[in-house]
Parts: C-alpha cells; sequence; structure tokens
C-alpha cells in the first residue's frame, strides 16, 4: 500500500440553487519523499482535494488512507500552505510559525522550541522580518511565512494549495527555487495543486492532470523524468521536458471545459 | 499654498457655524422663548462655574469639572460592569449556536428597553440610589458590546479557524491566540457606542436619583429656576460625551491597527 491513498473520493456541494458535483471519483497515490503535483483549470475542484486530504471537508464518498492510519478530520500531519496565506494578521512572523512549532512538539522545552522556530523562519530567508507583522510584508515573504508554518508542523505529507498563484512571475519563480531547494534538503512529501504547467514540471516528480469539472476526476500519473537537483534555465529545452509538458497539455485540452475557451 | 489655504478653511468654516447657532439662540431668548437666557446672560451667571471649576460650596453647588468628574466615576463604575457583563455574553453568543438559540431573544427583547425603566427597578433592588445608577447605565450600556462581540466572533475568517483546526489547537488555545485577536476590533467598536450609551444614561439616571453630577445638578437648577445652569450643563454634558467618544475612538484605532 503506497504512503498516501486516494480512493474513490467524490464531493458534492448542495446550494440553494441546486447540486454541484465537484470530484466525481478522484483516485491518488504517493509515496514517502515523493513530490507529486495535481494540475488542472480554476475552479475544477482542486481547492476541494486539498480541503478533503487535509480533513477540513468531509467527503461524500471514498476514503483517504495516509501511513496505515485512515484520515478523520484535520491535523498537523497533513501541514496545508493555503492559497490566500492565511497568516494571523495579530501576530509576528515568529508567532506565525511559533503557533505551529508549539502545536506539534509539546514536549519541547521553551529554548528548543524556540531554536526550531527560528530555523525554520531562517530555512525561508526571512530571519531579518522576524519580528514584523504580515501587513508589513510583501506577498512573496507572506507566502514564504505561510510555508515555513507548514514546514513546521512536520508534516507527514505537506498541501500547498496553488502557493504561488496570486503572487507576480519573478516573485514565484524565486519562491518555486525557495521550494526546489527546500525539498531537495529536506525530502518532505508534498502534494502541490497548481494551474501551472511549468511550475508542476519543475518542482514535481509525478503529475496528475485533472479534468475540468463538474465531477473532476485525475488523469494517469504522467513521470517527470528530469534528474534532480534541478536548475530551472537548463529545463525548458530538455525532451524528458517537452515531453512531459506535451502529456499535460493534451490531456488538458481533451478535458476542458465545454462551455469555455 | 493649497494646505495653508485648507486649514483656514478647517478652522473658519465650524467658527461661523458656532457663530451661527450663538444668533440664532440669542433671536430665540428675545423673541419667541423669553425664558431662555440668552448667551451673554448664560456665560454671566456661569463664569464662577467655569473660572472656578473645582470650588465646592455644598453637596449640589460646586464647579463644573468637579460635578462632570462625579458623573464619570459614576459612568466609570456602569461601563466596566457593562464590559464585565457584555463581554463573555456577547462571546457566548458568537461561539455556541445553543446559547444564541436561548439567550439572543432575551437580548433583543431587553435592548430597547429605556433607562428610565430600569432605574426604579435598580431602586427596589438595592435601596440606595448610587447602586441604582450604576445598575441602570451598566444595564443599558451593556448590548451595543454584546451585539459588536457576538458579531465578530460570527464574521471570523475561516481561513484563520482553519489554520488553528489543522493545527488541532486545545479549546483554550483557539480562543486566545484566534477568536479572542480575531474578533477585537468588532469588540472595541462596541466598547465606544457602549461608552456613548453609558453617558446618555448617565443624565437620566442622576436627575431621577438626585444623587450629585451634571444631570442632578441640572435637574436642581431646573427646580430653582436657574435656567443658564440648564444651558451650561447641557454643554458640558455634550463636550464630555464628545471627548469620551474621541478617547474611544483613538483607543479603537489603534486595536484596528494591530
Amino acid at each position: 500500500m503506497a504512503y498516501l491513498e486516494v480512493r474513490g473520493l467524490r464531493k458534492t456541494y448542495v446550494t440553494p440553487r441546486g447540486t454541484t458535483d465537484v470530484l466525481g471519483g478522484v483516485d491518488l497515490t504517493l509515496d514517502e519523499g515523493e513530490f507529486v503535483a495535481v494540475v488542472g483549470y480554476s475552479g475544477a475542484g482542486k481547492t476541494t482535494l486539498v480541503s478533503l486530504i487535509a480533513g477540513l471537508l468531509e467527503p461524500d464518498a471514498g476514503t483517504i488512507v495516509l501511513d496505515d492510519a485512515p484520515v478523520r478530520g484535520p491535523g498537523p500531519e497533513r501541514g496545508v500552505v493555503f492559497q490566500q496565506y492565511s497568516l494571523l494578521p495579530w501576530m509576528t512572523v515568529y508567532e506565525n510559525v511559533a503557533l505551529a512549532v508549539d502545536a506539534v512538539n509539546p514536549g519541547l522545552d521553551a529554548a528548543a522550541r524556540r531554536r526550531l522556530t527560528e530555523e525554520f523562519v531562517a530555512l525561508v530567508n526571512l530571519a531579518p522580518a522576524t519580528w514584523k507583522r504580515p501587513r508589513e510584508l510583501s506577498g512573496g515573504m507572506r507566502q514564504r511565512v505561510a510555508v515555513a508554518r507548514g514546514l513546521a508542523m512536520r508534516p507527514k505529507v505537506l498541501l500547498m494549495d496553488e502557493p504561488f498563484s496570486a503572487l507576480d512571475a519573478l516573485t514565484r519563480a524565486t519562491l518555486q527555487d525557495l521550494l526546489l531547494r527546500i525539498w531537495g534538503e529536506r525530502r518532505t512529501t508534498v502534494i502541490l495543486i497548481t494551474n501551472d504547467v511549468d511550475e508542476a514540471i519543475l518542482l514535481a516528480d509525478r503529475i496528475y492532470p485533472m479534468t475540468a469539472g463538474p465531477g473532476a476526476v485525475l488523469g494517469p500519473a504522467i513521470e517527470v523524468g528530469l534528474p534532480r537537483p534541478r536548475v530551472r534555465r537548463h529545463l525548458s529545452l530538455s525532451p524528458a521536458y517537452q515531453k512531459a509538458r506535451q502529456a499535460i497539455v493534451d490531456f488538458l485540452k481533451a478535458a476542458r471545459p465545454r462551455a469555455g475557451v | 499654498m493649497a494646505t495653508t489655504r485648507a486649514t483656514a478653511r478647517n478652522l473658519l468654516l465650524p467658527c461661523l457655524g458656532l457663530l451661527g447657532v450663538l444668533v440664532v439662540w440669542t433671536v430665540l431668548s428675545q423673541t419667541i422663548a423669553r425664558d431662555l437666557p440668552s448667551p451673554a446672560r448664560t456665560w454671566e451667571e456661569s463664569r464662577r462655574y467655569i473660572l472656578e471649576p473645582f470650588f465646592k460650596d455644598g453637596e449640589m453647588n460646586q464647579g463644573i469639572l468637579r460635578l462632570a468628574f462625579y458623573s464619570l466615576v459614576r459612568v466609570a463604575k456602569g461601563f466596566a460592569l457593562a464590559l464585565l457583563l457584555g463581554t463573555p455574553i456577547g462571546f457566548l453568543l458568537g461561539l455556541s449556536r445553543g446559547f444564541h438559540q436561548a439567550f439572543d431573544p432575551i437580548v433583543q427583547f431587553l435592548r430597547p428597553i429605556s433607562p428610565l425603566a430600569w432605574l426604579p427597578l435598580g431602586l427596589v433592588i438595592f435601596q440606595r440610589s448610587e447602586p441604582a445608577a450604576v445598575f441602570t447605565i451598566a444595564l443599558c450600556a451593556m448590548w451595543p458590546t454584546v451585539i459588536n462581540t457576538a458579531v465578530g466572533v460570527r464574521s471570523i475568517s475561516q481561513d484563520y479557524l482553519n489554520v488553528g483546526r489543522v493545527l488541532k489547537l486545545s479549546r483554550f488555545k483557539m480562543l486566545t491566540r484566534i477568536i479572542v485577536p480575531a474578533s477585537l476590533p468588532y469588540v472595541f467598536t462596541g466598547y465606544r457606542l457602549s461608552l456613548g450609551l453609558a453617558w446618555l444614561v448617565i443624565v437620566a439616571a442622576e436627575m431621577l436619583t438626585g444623587t450629585p453630577g451634571v444631570g442632578g445638578f441640572l435637574w436642581q437648577e431646573y427646580n430653582s429656576l436657574v435656567y443658564s445652569h440648564i444651558i451650561l450643563s447641557v454643554i458640558t454634558i455634550g463636550a464630555v460625551g464628545l471627548a469620551l467618544d474621541r478617547l474611544m475612538g483613538l483607543i479603537e484605532a489603534r486595536v484596528r491597527a494591530g
């Protein structure tokens, strides 16, 4: 059995205007230490998938098993980096990260927890901004805090929900490189949700393309045959990159929304 | 240049407005309301109360700031009691659906009751005018705190709550680290409105109980036919109320800025 195994996941939202079938039976597997991306159209149901795996939503059908234990409700072993950062604005960078460190390390003494918190703040290159509050930070810096907080949960799997989609292109590239470096050092198991095919190929070992909703499902995973460590500017010319890109784009084109483009 | 002109306008126009009011007041006092003291007469008869604001000749004959101080102390007690009662009730209403269902109708029912109705009840319960006045102020002033706190708790962003859920924070930590700080701006808006109400109630409470203070003084001077002192009291009540509102506004702005 895989480290994370998602089987037949279904979710329907009931609204006063009728029911919306969001996920129509999603299957996904993940090995320990693997970096997997889910790529799909906006509004396809990617955030719903993350919320289900995180346990913030209840599925209507299907199972999620992580490390041989069925998922019930949220917990820090499935750390989340939210799309809108979700930093607590009344706390400093340090306090936002410390909230996670303190929550998952109740046995450590205060000095050890402080060292850990400082370590995670430094990991995302934010040591100079340790005592600033979120509103004093740029979007890129805020998302780095969110990444530090996610990693500080010491999760078995880190769920990243379009973490860089709100950032400008240059900042996004910087953060992708940062994530690439951190993952290279720590080998955290990651599920990255994105609508950016190039981001997925740059970062992930395998990529699941998602059909457009309603009733979205995942296509067969596409292996990214690129060696690590990866360097952005060498990638786009390599045949493996072109092959992965073509496969994803072909799938997404065939599965695009009927009413859309 | 533009800024100096803007500053001049900002000073000049309020002065013109004030002048207009004084003119209307004078005209009224000379024509249709002959018992109304003119501005000049009001000043003449009130100057000792303003120029020696802390003198004390007797229980009800004291400088205006001394009287205002008595009222402020009474308001402070009532306001403190209102916050002490209103804040936890507001949090409970916002947090617990059951509590909301049980007590929201009662809150909505008690909210519009006038201080004039509570005061006799307070006198019956406490037998003395001072605690009855504080009781009335608290009961009338607590509702904005209750309602704003409840609304603040209910409008906390789901994103913040999700952070707490993912971290599996204990109920206590969820409350102290997320729910209370997230709703604080609303809570302080409630506090500012409550303080305004407390100051509104003080006059009625002092009038009915005859306790020394701006409201008690106002009522006594009405009964002694010294009408200029009614105006003095009214102006003092307005000035103190404005100062209190500005003060709470500053505190509120600080809380909002985090």
